[in-house]
């Protein structure tokens, strides 16, 4: 009995030794790539998809006419600048910024415009266009040159300037977000590399491409903000990354002898870990509360492809007319990812791309669980477009509808904390206190309950109407109110005199 | 170019209802083929039995109500296969078709049919005819003699024995309404089937609930292809296993307060639990009949207090009350109680409360 539990304890104890020397090996190895940062609850783990990830990006210039919608940004739109017969440069100014929420924009090829005229937007909404008829000689504006900054004010003009707005999609006018209301001034800079949307790889050639950029645009970031520290996230099934921007810093360590104060850390493949919140929370451990703002908590988070631009456009001064974005999905021949004009009709896109090699059934600008699918493909690309998927027909398949099972999955994969089948059954039933019970604001729509549904419930879509629903619920609230107010004012402005003689 | 549009996302999880479905009958086959082995043939016609006119009573009441044909959900195949299992195997066809009836047409559809119904059809149509016909759902019965293939289709090689402690033998072993065992478990231990067997399943019973062995086969392949969550069935089981513990037959303190300490003492305190959880529908209820979607709540806190409350009702009827069937009672509580439960634990959004923003 004695040897057994002496021999038991032996075991114990080499068990710890074990424990001990993992630990250990993990701290030599800088724990970094090893230790992978998961903190947000649930998500998905839809298929990545990530088949263009090993192609270099393809420059396309091969475009007869070029549609710029005047509307590329969150705010309100652009006023056209030039009339039709004007001839313009790359980087000519189509579009002013009148409001200070708006952000410029530019003529992304050398021509002739011939056409100023209202297009249906991919969101449905009429939309001023400018559609000009390229030369093919893609002449740089001669007034452009590499931007002076010798102020925080001249950095943010700068920036607006560069019609920059978030590049991972959602189009908020960068300038607005480097500029941050007083006293929420950020301690720290956040990379946003985490791209996890599947099918998406157009981040990821730009990380491979074009790291120099990138590392230039966190630096001037950090040096007119005024910001101490940077992190550079990347989901882990992106290990390269890792590699990349260790090298690029550590070039520049050797270069200057200082010290570089960006971080590069790995994420846990997990979709949505590059939605701002979740991205906020698995590398700072900062929560966001619902309806604020990262500057509420002190953060700046930028999309990598937005800083390699202010990289580039610090070195060249040509603004943003051009992007990187993928092209995948089964009907295509040749997916991959390709260097665009902005304003480069999506037909006209897939065909340069190599066309399509079965009829498409459904064609989606942005990423396969949150992009909008389009009803026709002859607009414009805009600046926030990071992919265009054309699906054939298995991809393209519907499921049909059935039943909630109330099984819990869309509940443990919400990464908000949230409800999804309550909110389902709150907007079939136009139940607005429901809705606002089960707080259908706090949604970020990424889409995990319905891809997790297994009775294939549109969710999100009931999530998205639920909202619609409360908005003018709360607008009639308001109204009612104000009316109320209005009444009982008159009323009172009657009778006080009265009382008062 | 005709485009289809729709909402995002546009990439869908492969797993649907009908295979959720297809995993739970599944999982259910080995309890079903040991009840074959251990009931004869008789248990597999009743399986059948169910199963048929579960579907037909489901194909005809949705045909009556002009709605849509749901046989493909497979759902009603689930019902039916959990209906049989957990009826004695000497149980007339007529009541069967009955509770498949309760079952299907009074329990699911006139509530709406899948996904509406408040509580767990097959344990809804079991409590029924506990109710309706107690003398036929408490006879026992297990298979004897040789293997004879009509006798086996008829049932007429079954034992039957109204007394659970009537003509104990080896395979012939009937015993289990679970509260005659309780009180037996100290005093008659060399009486009842060894704990053993009854983990194999050589015990009368319920068809589909006397081999725990080929139950946990079943669940364990739930769990791998991650149909149900450990919340139910850990809460369930650990909370009726502390209860015993606590405050069984032979109680842990007793034995820990004692001044002759011993292991095999210690043992002995744990047997209880053990032969506890081994008899009656318990592991068929934690692993199959609790963890429904449809009636248990629908966040994994939510989860382990329905689980902690099926464990407590469980407990308190097989110590206090007369009647057999502790685990249906206690399910089909809880399931009522379970909007209530999906009430208060409700989850926390990310950021925190409104009221706690401020």
């Amino acid at each position: 009995m004695t040897l057994l539990n002496d021999f038991h304890f032996l075991y114990l104890g080499f068990h710890i030794h074990l424990l001990l020397l993992i630990i250990s090996v993990e701290q030599i190895q800088g724990g970094d790539i090893l230790a992978a940062v998961h903190a947000f609850r649930g998500g998905v783990h839809p298929k990545h998809n990530k088949n263009t990830d090993v192609l270099p990006s393809i420059k396309l210039d091969d475009f007869h006419e070029v549609e710029i919608l005047l509307h590329q940004h969150i705010g309100p739109p652009c006023r056209s600048v030039v009339k039709p017969g004007d001839y313009v440069y790359v980087g000519t100014l189509v579009g002013a910024a009148d409001h200070p929420m708006a952000v410029p924009i530019h003529s992304s090829v050398s021509g002739t415009v011939r056409e100023i005229h209202y297009v249906v937007s991919p969101n449905g909404n009429p939309i001023e266009a400018v559609r000009i008829e390229s030369d093919a000689k893609f002449r740089v504006d001669p007034a452009i040159s590499p931007p002076h900054v010798e102020t925080k004010q001249d950095f943010l003009d700068m920036v607006r300037a560069s019609g920059m707005v978030g590049l991972g999609g959602a189009a908020f006018p960068t300038h607005i977000k480097l500029n941050p209301p007083k006293g929420k001034e950020p301690d720290v800079l956040l990379i946003n590399a985490a791209e996890c949307e599947p099918y998406i790889t157009s981040d990821y050639r730009q990380m491979s491409e074009h790291p120099d950029e990138i590392v230039d645009g966190i630096l001037e970031i950090m040096r007119w903000l005024n910001i101490p520290k940077a992190i550079i996230g990347f989901e882990d099934n992106k290990p390269l990354v890792h590699r990349i921007f260790t090298h690029e810093i550590a070039k520049r360590v050797y270069k200057t002898g200082a010290k570089l104060p960006i971080d590069v850390r790995s994420l846990k493949t997990i979709y949505p870990q590059g939605a701002e919140k979740m991205l906020i929370y698995s590398l700072t451990k900062r929560r966001v509360p619902p309806g604020k703002l990262p500057h509420d908590v002190g953060v700046l988070v930028l999309n990598v492809s937005t800083v390699r631009f202010l990289g580039y456009y610090m070195r060249h001064g040509i603004p943003l007319t051009r992007r990187r974005i993928t092209l995948d999905g089964s009907a295509l021949n040749a997916p991959g990812n390709f260097n665009v004009p902005i304003g480069a009709r999506i037909k006209d896109l897939i065909d340069a791309a190599g066309g399509t090699c079965e009829e498409p059934q459904k064609i989606i600008m942005g990423g396969a669980m949150m992009g909008v699918a389009l009803d026709r493909i002859d607009c414009g690309i805009i600046k926030a477009n990071n992919a265009i998927l054309v699906f054939g027909s298995k991809e393209a398949k519907i499921p049909a509808e059935s039943p909630c099972i109330r099984c819990g999955r869309c509940v443990a994969v919400c990464p908000m904390g949230l409800m999804p089948t309550g909110i389902d059954v709150s907007t079939r039933s136009r139940d607005v206190e429901g809705l606002e019970f089960f707080r259908v604001m706090d949604c970020i729509e990424c889409g995990c309950c319905t891809y997790s549904c297994p009775s294939k419930r549109f969710l999100t879509q009931s999530i998205k109407n639920g909202k619609v629903l409360v908005r003018a619920e709360l607008t009639r609230r308001a109204n009612e109110k104000k009316l109320l107010e209005e009444s009982e004012k008159k009323a009172s402005g009657k009778e006080v005199p009265s009382d008062l003689k | 170019m005709k485009l289809q549009v729709s909402n995002s996302p546009h990439v869908r999880d492969d797993i649907t209802t009908s295979s959720i479905m297809r995993d739970v009958v599944i999982a259910l086959m080995p309890a079903t083929v040991f009840s074959g082995y251990m009931f004869g043939l008789r248990a597999i016609l009743m399986v059948l039995v169910s199963v048929l006119s579960c579907l037909v009573f489901e194909y005809v009441s949705r045909k009556i109500m002009k709605r849509n044909n749901t046989l493909y959900d497979m759902s009603a195949l689930v019902t039916g296969i959990l209906l049989a299992l957990n009826m004695p195997a000497n149980l007339p066809f007529y009541m069967l078709i009955l509770a498949a009836f309760f079952a299907i047409v009074v329990v699911k559809q006139f509530f709406g049919g899948l996904g509406n119904n408040f509580v767990n059809p097959a344990i809804a149509a079991r409590i029924f005819l506990v109710i309706s016909f107690p003398k036929y759902m408490s006879t026992w019965t297990v298979r004897s003699g040789t293997f004879n293939f009509f006798d086996s289709l008829k049932g007429a090689d079954l034992v039957s024995s109204a007394t659970p402690l009537a003509g104990m033998a080896d395979l012939v072993s009937s015993a289990t309404p679970a509260m005659d065992v309780s009180s037996l478990v100290i005093g008659h231990k060399d009486d009842l089937p060894s704990l053993l067997s009854m983990f194999l399943g050589e015990r009368a019973g319920s068809i589909g609930e006397v081999s725990i062995l080929a139950l946990l086969i079943g669940a364990a392949y739930l769990f791998a292809r991650k149909v149900i969550t450990p919340a139910i069935p850990v809460a369930y089981l650990g909370s009726f296993t502390l209860l015993v513990l606590l405050f069984g037959h032979s109680p842990i303190y007793d034995v820990l307060s004692s001044d002759t300490f011993s292991w095999s003492l210690l043992a002995n305190a744990f047997y209880e639990p053990a032969y506890m959880l081994c008899s009656g529908g318990i592991v068929l209820g934690a692993f199959f009949m609790a963890t429904d979607y449809v009636t248990s709540p629908l966040t994994n806190k939510g989860r382990v207090i329905f689980g902690i409350g099926c464990g407590l009702l469980t407990f308190l009827m097989r110590y206090y009350s007369n009647m057999p069937g502790g685990v249906s009672f206690a399910i089909i509580l809880m399931n009522i109680l379970t909007p209530h439960i999906d009430r208060v634990t409700m989850k926390k959004p990310f950021g925190g409360l409104a009221h706690e923003r401020r």
